[in-house]
């Protein structure tokens, strides 16, 4: 693999898939990532690396749902990680340093009180990632990068 | 804690819970319980097998039930969860209770049986 590092995506996709999110669309919510829960229990991934992808799906899904009209949310495993992106045309998020804080968040009273809007979703994300990129366009959209490695000796 | 397994069925019965839905479902072990109305809270912190109280009723709660791998919710202070909310958790084979006692009450009652966190 040495010497090799900088062509790492492109080694071989051992499984891939693709779920719709609709923005709006609250009761659903969440329904792709429990899929996405029951693939990687299928094909055997090690249990906390589930426990913490599943985790930051939730929210990415939820964000999508809550801020963005649409998204997609695709799944890409390789031999040596698992890259989560979900991609959404929406607002954009114009401070991209100021919503990673804890606590902060523009959801709506109604949103709240139905237990969403804490302001903890991509701080989350973040912290149950091995690696996690976050890159937006103003009045385009959001796109998240969430990779889990498959090879630590301690996962 | 006393180590005992104890039952969903058995808290219902116990702690007069009633039963909104799911009741082929409740011969299931309690593993713990967590208690939290903030939906990002109960996706990083319940764990799989846990009982998980509330007072949302709103659809959203079965997804994240599913998700968590949880054993059941149930809702606190005499709240009624939505229509929705039942048809759902009918469909995910997730069990609904209802309770009229406050989320302390009830969570002090499990933890008095041996439930922990
Ligand atoms: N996909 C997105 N599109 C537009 N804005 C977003 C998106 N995701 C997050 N945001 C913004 O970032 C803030 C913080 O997000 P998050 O940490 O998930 O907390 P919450 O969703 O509880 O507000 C949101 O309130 C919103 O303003
Ligand atoms: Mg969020």
């Amino acid at each position: 693999m040495k010497g090799q590092i900088d062509k790492i995506t492109d080694s071989e996709v051992l499984f891939e898939q693709e779920f719709k999110i609709n923005g709006g669309d609250f009761i659903n919510a969440g329904e792709s990532s429990s899929k996405l829960k029951n693939i990687l229990k299928e094909i055997g991934i090690n249990t906390d690396i589930i426990r913490r992808l599943a985790i930051a799906a939730y929210e990415a899904e939820v964000n999508v749902v809550t801020y963005a009209r649409h998204g997609i949310m695709r799944i890409l495993i390789y031999p040596e990680k698992i890259l989560l992106t979900i991609e959404d045309e929406g607002p954009g998020i114009g401070d991209i340093d100021q919503a990673m804080q804890p606590g902060y968040s523009t959801a709506t009273e109604e949103i709240r009180e139905m237990g969403f809007g804490a302001g903890m979703g991509l701080p989350n994300m973040k912290k149950n990632a091995d690696i996690f990129n976050i890159s937006s366009i103003v009045d385009k959209g959001t796109k998240l990068e969430i990779t889990m490695n498959l090879n630590d000796k301690n996962a | 804690m006393t180590g005992k397994k104890i039952k969903l069925s058995k808290v219902i019965e116990q702690f007069n819970l009633k039963i909104e839905c799911g009741e082929q479902f409740l011969d299931k072990e309690i593993k713990g319980g967590y208690v939290s109305d903030l939906l990002s809270d109960v996706i990083a912190n319940c764990k799989e097998g846990y009982i998980w109280i509330t007072l949302q009723g709103h659809p959203n709660i079965v997804a994240v039930a599913v998700l968590k791998e949880a054993c059941g919710i149930v809702i606190i202070n005499n709240r009624q969860p939505e229509e929705e909310t039942i048809k759902k958790a009918k469909k995910e084979k997730v069990p609904i209770m209802t309770s009229s006692l406050t989320a302390f009450e009830l969570v002090g009652k499990l933890y008095e049986l041996g439930i922990s966190g």
